[in-house]
Parts: structure tokens; sequence; C-alpha cells
């Protein structure tokens, strides 16, 4: 009983470390350019393809990983600046197009560049599994939650304790005010995509060992971070840790004990219910709309 | 004597359903053009939910996949003619957008994308789910509507390409003339009204909610009939009618074209209809190509095709 419990628990924390990761990915670019990327998904997807290919090429798997998220991480400033800054202050709907757009662009490229095939990477440090009060749970899963653990303790330095990191700060308050004080908004806003698309890179080569990599694995993964940062609330880092673990534990356990069928279904659930009854997310704050 | 522009974006519509058939060598074309004007039908939709009241949906598949299994399951379950039953999938679509509308159309912008999104993933995974009744991802067969049968008992026969793009067009026809004429009406202006601004509107005394739920209702109403008579043209469905793709697939029409006029948002559902068709020598590259073309019209003609082409139009003659 309690030992099944604590099986699910850990494969949720260890699935939900991931949805965490992503889902501040959506902060962390929201928060610069008040702008929602449905290609999200899309840099998990770049970050584990890229390493499967960078070892193919014989690199070793460290500086093959590190490759990858770099990679990413151009492609991300390349999005911002390509698409996204010139359509500033585009209706939102028009901002939903060219992100997915943009995800189904990289899609296309990815499947003329690396083919269609379903690829998995070697776990980190072996596939001996370790017990712990009668579950088990794989090194890998330690490494995927210690990742996103060092992941969140990082930016959350780099915003208490960085100038840079203030201003970015700053520019997600009043992007006028920040201006005004002398804040390159512009460059904190390419930084963001930077480091977002570097952090669901991040993400797609820790879980890649655990759930395989193709060129299709982005829309999913983008649906379900999204998903968790509503539930934390939108723009909120804190938001975007709790949410994600919460419905990785929440999905880990439907599918245990009540219907894996519906595992998937567990997201958009919560997110209708709790978006009725609480319209900004958990720790999203109440906006009042000035005419 | 002026048109009016209703009228004029009528005949227009009338005209290019008439003439098309003239230049159309094969039954290929009957079947791709008969695609064009289902997908029509379904973005005349959204153009009232978006174009007119401003609110964004990223889950319309699930009322078109509602829609395309009412027509698949109907007939087995309950009896009923395929034609019956397209009435029942709009019926219930239309219910259960009142139902999900009421909540969660209080939300803006990315919320309500999202929360739409979930209502349309859910659909789509009960349509897959549930493989009892609905025949899992496979899907099942759909009954013929018996209408092209009639027809050639009365003398007028019609190839299925032939008779399903005059069935399509004239759905379009009948949904473009309704969504004009809701335009130029009380309810057309208060949604207009709340598109600019749902405080002065307010203000005004037009009953937001209200109006919204409506154009959410009606929009409805038109993925669905869309989807049966997709589902009745193919003669099969499967859970991928109402898929989170085919959801970004309407959005994407409408607002390609211009999500602010019926006419625009035709063109855009005839573009995006087409292009897979044109790109298929291109084979491979088919989604990059759907992709660059996605993001550089939005950036570039931010209104649309059809008003964005217009506006270059008009300020090179001034």
């Amino acid at each position: 009983m309690m030992s099944d419990f604590l099986q699910f628990a850990v494969s949720g924390v260890t699935v939900g470390a991931v949805y965490a990761l992503i889902a501040l990915g959506f902060t962390l670019i929201y928060n610069a350019s008040d702008v929602v990327n449905f290609a999200q998904g899309e840099f998990v997807m770049l970050g584990g393809m890229g390493t499967v290919f960078a070892l193919q090429a014989g690199l070793p798997l460290p500086l093959a990983a590190l490759i990858a998220v770099m990679g990413t991480a151009m492609i991300g400033i390349a999005f911002n600046k390509l698409a996204i800054e010139r359509a500033r202050n585009a209706p939102i709907v028009s901002l939903i197009i060219i992100t997915i757009g943009a995800s189904i662009f990289l899609q296309g490229v990815v499947q003329v560049v690396f083919g269609k095939g379903i690829h998995r990477l070697p776990a980190f440090s072996g596939d001996e599994p370790l017990r712990l009060l009668g579950a088990t749970i794989t090194p890998q899963s330690l490494w995927v939650i210690g990742g996103a653990l060092v992941v969140f303790a990082a930016l959350y330095l780099f915003f208490t304790r960085t100038i840079t990191g203030l201003a970015v700060l700053a520019t997600a308050n009043n992007r006028f005010a920040a201006r005004l004080a002398g804040i390159d908004t512009d460059f904190m806003m390419t930084l963001s995509f930077g480091v977002s698309a570097a952090i669901g890179a991040l993400a797609g080569v820790l879980i890649s060992p655990i759930t395989l990599t193709s060129y299709q694995v982005g829309v999913p993964l983008a649906l379900k971070g999204f998903a968790a940062a509503m539930l934390g609330g939108m723009g909120n880092p804190k938001g975007a840790l709790v949410g994600g673990v919460l419905l990785g534990v929440l999905e880990a356990m439907t599918a245990g004990y009540l219907s894996s069928h519906y595992k998937d279904a567990v997201a958009f659930i919560v997110i209708l219910v709790l978006l009725s009854v609480k319209p900004q997310g958990l720790f999203g704050l109440r906006t009042v709309n000035r005419v | 004597m002026r048109l009016s522009h209703k009228y004029s974006a009528l005949l227009v519509l009338l005209a290019v359903v008439a003439v098309a058939p003239l230049f159309f060598p094969s039954s290929y074309y009957y079947r791709v053009a008969s695609l064009v004007c289902v997908n029509g039908l379904a973005v005349i939709g959204i153009v009232i939910l978006t174009g007119y009241a401003g609110q964004i949906s990223l889950g319309h598949a699930g009322f078109a996949g509602i829609g395309a299994y009412a027509c698949a399951l109907a007939p087995v379950h309950l009896g009923l003619h395929p034609g019956a039953a397209l009435v029942l999938g709009a019926l219930v679509s239309a219910g259960l957008a009142f139902l999900v509308g009421r909540p969660i159309l209080r939300l803006k912008g990315y919320y309500l994308g999202v929360a739409s999104l979930g209502f349309g993933i859910l659909v789509s995974m009960v349509l897959t789910n549930e493989s009892a009744i609905t025949g899992g991802p496979d899907g099942m067969q759909v009954a013929d509507l018996g209408l092209r049968g009639w027809l050639a008992g009365i003398g007028l026969r019609l190839t299925t390409g032939q008779f399903w793009y005059f069935v399509n067009a004239l759905a379009m026809l009948i949904g473009a003339w309704l969504a004009l004429n809701l335009n130029e009406r009380a309810t057309g202006r208060a949604l207009r009204a709340l598109h600019g601004s749902e405080t002065a509107a307010a203000t005004v005394g037009i009953d937001v909610a209200r109006a919204k739920l409506s154009a959410f209702v009606i929009s409805a109403v038109y993925a669905s009939v869309a989807g049966s008579l997709l589902a009745l043209q193919n003669r099969l469905v499967t859970p991928d009618i109402a898929g989170y793709m085919h959801s970004i697939e309407m959005v994407t029409m409408a607002v390609l074209g211009g999500v602010g006029s019926v006419l625009g948002a035709i063109f855009g559902a005839a573009v995006l209809t087409l292009l897979p068709q044109v790109l298929t020598a291109f084979d491979q590259y088919e989604q990059i190509a759907l992709g660059l073309i996605m993001m550089l019209v939005m950036i570039y003609l931010r209104q649309g095709i059809v008003p964005g082409l217009l506006a270059l139009i008009r300020g090179r003659g001034t």
C-alpha cells in the first residue's frame, strides 16, 4: 500500500520536475515579453535530439549535452530577434499563431535533418535502481529532480543577487518604467528567450533517457508545461515549480489509482476547474482592468 | 445604386462557387473544393467569435468532433437519420458550449485560450479512450446521408465529388449569409463594442457576458455542422477531427486570411486547404513551409492576407 503510494509519488515528482522546468521557461518569456510561447516544447525536443546526434557524432555525453543546450539557446535568441521583436504589439491571436508557426517550422526542420526516428539517450549513471522504503528510484530520476532544483536555485540567486536579474524583473514589472530607468529592455527580452530555451533544452536532455525522444515530443510537453504554469499562476517562477510538481504527482496518482487512459486529462480538468474558480491561478495576482 | 457590403460579399462568394467548377478537370478537384467549403463554414464561426467578439478559442475542434461523432453514433444507437443526427450534434454542441462557455468566457486572452484548449483536448481524449462506443483511435464508419441517391431517383445524377461540393458550398453560403446578417443586427454591434472595450460596452448597457456567450454558442454550432458534413462526406470519423491540431488549423485559417471579415477568413480556409495539396510535391518540406508562412504572414500582414493586401494596394494608390 504505502510502497505503491511512494512509488507513484517518486515517478510523479520526476515528471513534475520536467513540467516545472518547461513552465519556468514559459514564465521567463511571458514576463519579459507578454508572449506565451507555444514553441516551448520544441526547445525540449531540440535539447534531446541535439544531444542524441552530437553523441552519435562521437562526442562525449557532457559535451554533447552542452552543445545541444547552447545551440537551442541560440535558436531561442534567433526566434526572438527574427519573429517576436518584429511582431511587437500584435494581437494575442497573431502571437499565438507566430509561436505555433515556429513550433511547426522547428519540427519540420528536425524531421528533415535528423529524420522521423525515435531515439534514446543512455542513462547518465547506469540503470541500477535504488531502493527507498519499498519503492524503487532510478538514478536518472535523481538526475532530473536534482537538475531542476539546481536550475531553480540558480535562477533564484540570479533574480535576487545580480543587477542583470533585477533588471529582468524590472522589465517584467513595467517595461516603460524600466526603459526610463536606463534598462535595455530589448536585451532583457533576448536574454529571457535565450535562458528559457536553454532551460527547455536541459529538461529535454535530462528526461530523454527515461521517455525517449523524436521530432514530435514537443507539443504534448508544451501543453503540460503550459497547464503547470497556469496552475501556479502565469509569470511567477515559484508558481511554475509548485504547479509543475503538483501536476506531475496528480498525473501519477491518477494513472496509479484511477485510469492510465485518462492520466493526460488531469492537467486540463484541473485547469478548467481552477480557472473557473480562481481565474489567476494559485499564485497569480489579480489584475484590474483600466479603461 | 451601391450594394451594401453584405450583398457584395455574398455575391462575390456565390460567383466564385458557381464559376469554380468550370475549371475542375477531375473529381479530385471537386473533392478538394468541397473541403475548402466545409473548412470555410467552420472558420465563419471563428470570425463571429474572434473577429467580431474578440474572444480566442483553441478548442473549437472539440465541437467539430461532437458534430462528426453525432453523425456516426446517432444512426447506430438511436436509429436517427444521418441528417437528423447533424441537427442533434449541433444541439449538443450548443448546449455544451453554453455550459462550458459560462465559466471560461470570464477569462481573457491566453487564459481563455488555454481553458478552451483544455476543453478540446478533453473531448478528443474521450473519443479516443471510449473505444467500446467510438471505435477508439481507428475511428468508425458513418452511414450514408442518402440524399445523393434520392436526387438520382428524381433524375439529378451527380458524382460523389460533385454532390458534396454543392452541399458544402450551399452550407457555406448560408453560413456566410447568417454571419453577415448578424453583423448588422444589435447582437453584432454589441459584439464589436465589447471587442473594442468590455468596460465601455458594459457602461452603455450591453450585457457583456451574454453577448460573449452567444458568440461562443453560435461559433460552436458552425464548427459542429462543419464536423458533421465532413464525417458524412468521408463516411469515416477518427478522433483527429477533435484534436489540438485541428483547433489550431481553424484559428490559423481564419486569422491568416483575415479574421475581421467573412470573405477574408474563407480565403484563409482556401489557402490552408490547398497548401498541403500543392506542397505534396515538396513532401518532407511541407511542415517547414507551413510554419514559415504562418510566421511571415502574421509578422508582415498582421490583419491577415486579404485585409493586409487591400491596405497595401490602397496605400500605393494614394
